[in-house]
């Protein structure tokens, strides 16, 4: 008998319907994988395992955990059966821990809070099981807080709240998202430990199918609350049925082919740029230590020319992105753009500043909510000397709308009426719009889902084939950079360790760092013909 | 920790010395002379004379400054133009009642406040919660002096449980002392525990938002204990912050209460030295009130810190 046994889960909040029979089951041991794209239920999937659903939700069908029901368990029963037969952990590690109590404190919680052991035990329990997931209590005392942890460990610290009781089954909802690809490799490899060495099943609910292609002994493809497509993953890799599974797998590894730039020339030049945060003072009176967040960073980027900037978080790619775009001093070196300074002694340099443009991760936190598109993307119209009127700029708000593939009528709706994919194509728009000579992508697409992503990709490389376009593409997902750049930089401390022409980059690492990210990206395996 | 503390301390004497130095700018120097304020515009050239040798006018500005600040730091506040008796006595007097009655009527808007600030953001939207909501509504909009009359009619004049105004004084007693000043106490606290108790809810239902209570209740908690072992702590930043605020306020700002309960306390003080031109009254009470809402934001801040780990490393 499977260890849980979904069977024809439905489930609507407020009437609607988020789930729609929903069918699946997880053995001891084993790893069941739920994917698709974002509203396709896979986290209400695991809440309504947990029982943690949202108000007004109702669920209808069977959930089996060993042979007993849980939709029919009472409040209390559930709080017995939560943390003690089902840890889960969550997606945000920075966010999930309380930030008043000792990472110690709240492991030991969930073996309190059972009264599964006295408190002597529960604290030698708590240690030992820190231990296991990679923070071992001589380096990691157990009154720390978490607010002094990184990601990655905060990460190890929920897990460990979640397996103190050897639960049979864990949930992981999208452990790895917020997290480095080095540290995802890191806590991938930890659940997987976890899993044999307990004979726990594990529920992994991910949309990275890398990750899934990886780990999961079973796959279940979701799409709009129902399953769509299930099968051991070795099967569903090799012979997958449904349009849609095929359509994400194809959308996870888009390729584009990029224009041949035009003849280059030095458009943005980097010399020498050093960027020195002022830390606290550790003595009253002692002089205060510093930060250097950039570190003697050269490069150049010809006019035309893609290129790409990748890193982990915290190496100094965005205060170098800030930095280019006029938004931050720096102590030392020279940022440039067609031969004129950025920045003129502190003051920066506005005539310089309004040729470039930036395309932010979030698409909808970059957009003033009460503004009407028109509205949103003639703002760099600001920058202009003199700004078109009348029908010439309706004309160019209609160019631009249709150049991003959206409609001219779009010019009268208000942001909330758009989806994620079509609001990035809206700050695509913003940003062409002054024909800057140079556009910034940070993290443009990484909050996108793989099926939108593509197409933002294909537009992308449309838009260079049309405007010329040249811009710094700063992610840290590394099979987009590689098919969107021709020229790649690796940052790392602050540095630039590696810098090359994309493909030759990629295959031919030659910075031990630069390998490592790469050897820590999941990677699609290739799907065989017969997938076709 | 320590460090911490010092640099709060440190922050908290700048701040002293800061505001003395404002204080005295604008009373003594900015509007013209003190003694022909004092004595408005129909004095005689010899009173204004003796006056201005009185208050030590004659010498220089920055002279006069630290006269005035070291004679505060010995505590000698100097002499009531109109009273003709030390500031210092008639300051310490009116602290004795002023300073318990603030004390008193924080604790109790606290005491309003927690249970029912918990009790509504436990039952969020159900029909305890609304009850509470309209209630505080009712104690922010009603004045307090409203307040303070129905409760003398009510407890004093129908029920004789407590005496309708006055300060019987604390030599006969904390009891006799504290029923004098129940009244007046309750009258104070309602409007300011209805506030407290709206930040209590929003602020526990901005924790209640927040991933790692849902990450204590896939750990096995109930609703509740998830509220109480991981809300309530959270949740005392902004109303720490208020509790502060209110406490500065309610020293000095309870004008209306005192003159509606006939108490002796600083805010009457300050009103009829203000009245009489008394400016050495008014200078020095500002000053002590400055004294104490910097000296309970220093307390605040501590306090934050012993909540928030977070504050206590950033130093």
């Amino acid at each position: 008998m499977s260890l849980l046994q979904i069977k024809d889960l439905s489930l609507t909040i407020h009437g609607a319907q988020i789930l729609k029979r929903i069918n699946l089951s997880i053995d001891a041991g084993q790893i069941v994988a739920v994917t698709g794209e974002s509203g396709s239920g896979k986290s209400m999937t695991a809440l309504a395992v947990m029982q943690l659903l949202p108000s007004g939700a109702e669920a209808d069908g069977s959930l089996q955990l060993d042979g007993q029901n849980l939709l029919n368990q009472s409040e209390a029963q559930m709080c017995a059966l939560r943390g003690a037969a089902i840890g889960m952990v969550f997606q945000e590690p920075m966010t999930a821990l309380n930030p008043v109590k000792t990472i110690g404190d709240q492991v030991m919680e969930t073996i309190l809070i059972h009264k599964a052991m006295p408190p002597a035990r529960a604290r030698a329990r708590a240690k030992e099981v820190l231990s296991r997931v990679g923070l071992p209590t001589h380096r990691f005392p157990m009154s720390r807080y978490p607010h002094e942890l990184s990601g990655g460990q905060r990460q190890r610290v929920v897990i460990a709240m979640a397996i103190a009781l050897r639960p049979r089954l864990l949930i992981a909802d999208e452990p790895t998202t917020a997290l480095d690809v080095t540290t995802q490799a890191q806590i991938l490899d930890l659940l997987k430990g976890l899993v044999s060495e307990y004979g726990m099943g594990l529920l992994m609910i991910t949309h990275d199918l890398a990750v899934v292609a990886d780990m999961a002994d079973q796959i279940v493809i979701m799409r709009h609350g129902e399953v769509v497509e299930t099968g051991t993953t070795e099967h569903l890799l090799h012979h997958m049925q449904h349009p849609y599974t095929r359509m994400l797998f194809e959308a996870s590894g888009h390729q584009v082919s990029l224009p041949l730039s035009p003849n280059p020339y030095p458009l943005l030049e980097v010399e020498d740029v050093v960027r020195d945060y002022r830390l606290p003072r550790t003595h009253l009176f002692g002089a205060p230590g510093h930060h250097r967040a950039v570190d003697q960073v050269s490069f150049t980027l010809n006019r035309g020319e893609r290129l790409g900037l990748v890193g982990e978080s915290g190496c100094g790619k965005s205060t170098l992105t800030r930095a280019i775009l006029g938004l931050e001093d720096v102590q030392h070196g020279r940022i440039s753009l067609g031969g004129q300074p950025v920045f003129t002694g502190h003051t920066p340099n506005l005539a310089v500043r309004r040729k470039m443009q930036v395309v932010f991760q979030d698409p909808y936190g970059s957009f003033n909510p009460r503004h009407r598109v028109a509205r949103l993307i003639t703002e760099p119209f600001h920058l202009l000397d003199t700004p078109p009127t009348g029908s010439e700029r309706r004309d160019r708000i209609a160019e631009m709308l249709v150049a991003v593939g959206l409609s001219p009528n779009d010019a009268s709706r208000y942001i909330h009426e758009f989806s994620g994919g079509q609001r990035q194509r809206i700050a695509i728009a913003r940003a062409l719009i002054i024909r800057p000579e140079l556009i910034l992508f940070d993290e443009a697409i990484s909050a996108l889902d793989v099926s939108v992503r593509a197409r933002i990709l294909d537009l992308l490389a449309e838009l260079c084939a049309t405007y010329d376009l040249t811009y710094l593409f700063i992610s840290h997902d590394l099979s987009v950079v590689r098919t969107i750049t021709d020229r790649v930089l690796v940052m790392q401390a602050g540095r630039i360790v590696e810098q090359g022409a994309t493909e030759q980059v990629f295959a031919q690492p030659r910075h031990p760092y630069t390998r490592t990210l790469i050897d820590a990206a999941p990677r699609l395996p290739e799907m065989g013909q017969g997938a076709a | 920790m320590l460090r911490y503390a010092l640099k709060r301390l440190l922050s908290l004497v700048l701040s002293l010395a800061v505001a003395s130095v404002v204080i005295f700018a604008v009373i003594e120097v900015a509007p013209g002379d003190p003694a022909s304020f004092m004595l408005g515009v129909n004095a005689q050239a010899d009173t204004l004379a003796a006056l201005r040798a009185e208050l030590g006018l004659d010498v220089s500005k920055i002279e006069r400054y630290f006269n005035w600040v070291g004679g505060m730091l010995a505590g000698d506040f100097g002499t009531s133009y109109t009273y003709r008796t030390p500031v210092s006595q008639m300051i310490a007097d009116r602290l004795w009642v002023s300073l318990p009655l603030a004390i008193y009527a924080l604790t109790l808007s606290t005491l309003i406040a927690f249970p029912a600030g918990l009790y509504a953001a436990a039952r969020r939207g159900k029909p305890g919660d609304v009850a509470v909501m309209g209630a505080t509504q009712l104690g922010i909009a009603v004045p307090n002096f409203w307040f303070a009359m129905m409760l003398v009619l009510v407890f004093a004049i129908n029920l004789r449980w407590f005496n309708a105004g006055g300060f019987a004084g604390w030599e006969n007693g904390l009891w006799t002392g504290l029923q004098s000043l129940t009244l007046p106490a309750i009258a104070l606290a309602l409007p300011q525990g209805a506030i407290l108790a709206r930040v209590m809810r929003s602020a526990l239902l901005d924790i209640l938002a927040e991933d790692f209570m849902r990450t204590a209740r896939a750990k096995g908690l109930s609703r509740r204990q998830a509220l109480w072992r991981h809300g309530v702590r959270n949740a005392l930043i902004p109303v720490l912050t208020i509790i502060g605020l209110q406490f500065s306020f309610l020293l000095a700002g309870s004008i209306i209460i005192e003159q509606v309960f006939y108490l002796p306390g600083l805010g009457r003080l300050v009103f009829q030295a203000i009245s009489a031109r008394d400016l050495i009254v008014v200078e020095s009470v500002v000053m002590l009130l400055v004294f104490a809402v910097i000296m309970v934001n220093f307390l605040v801040d501590l306090a934050y810190a012993a909540v928030d780990p977070r504050l206590r490393s950033r130093t």
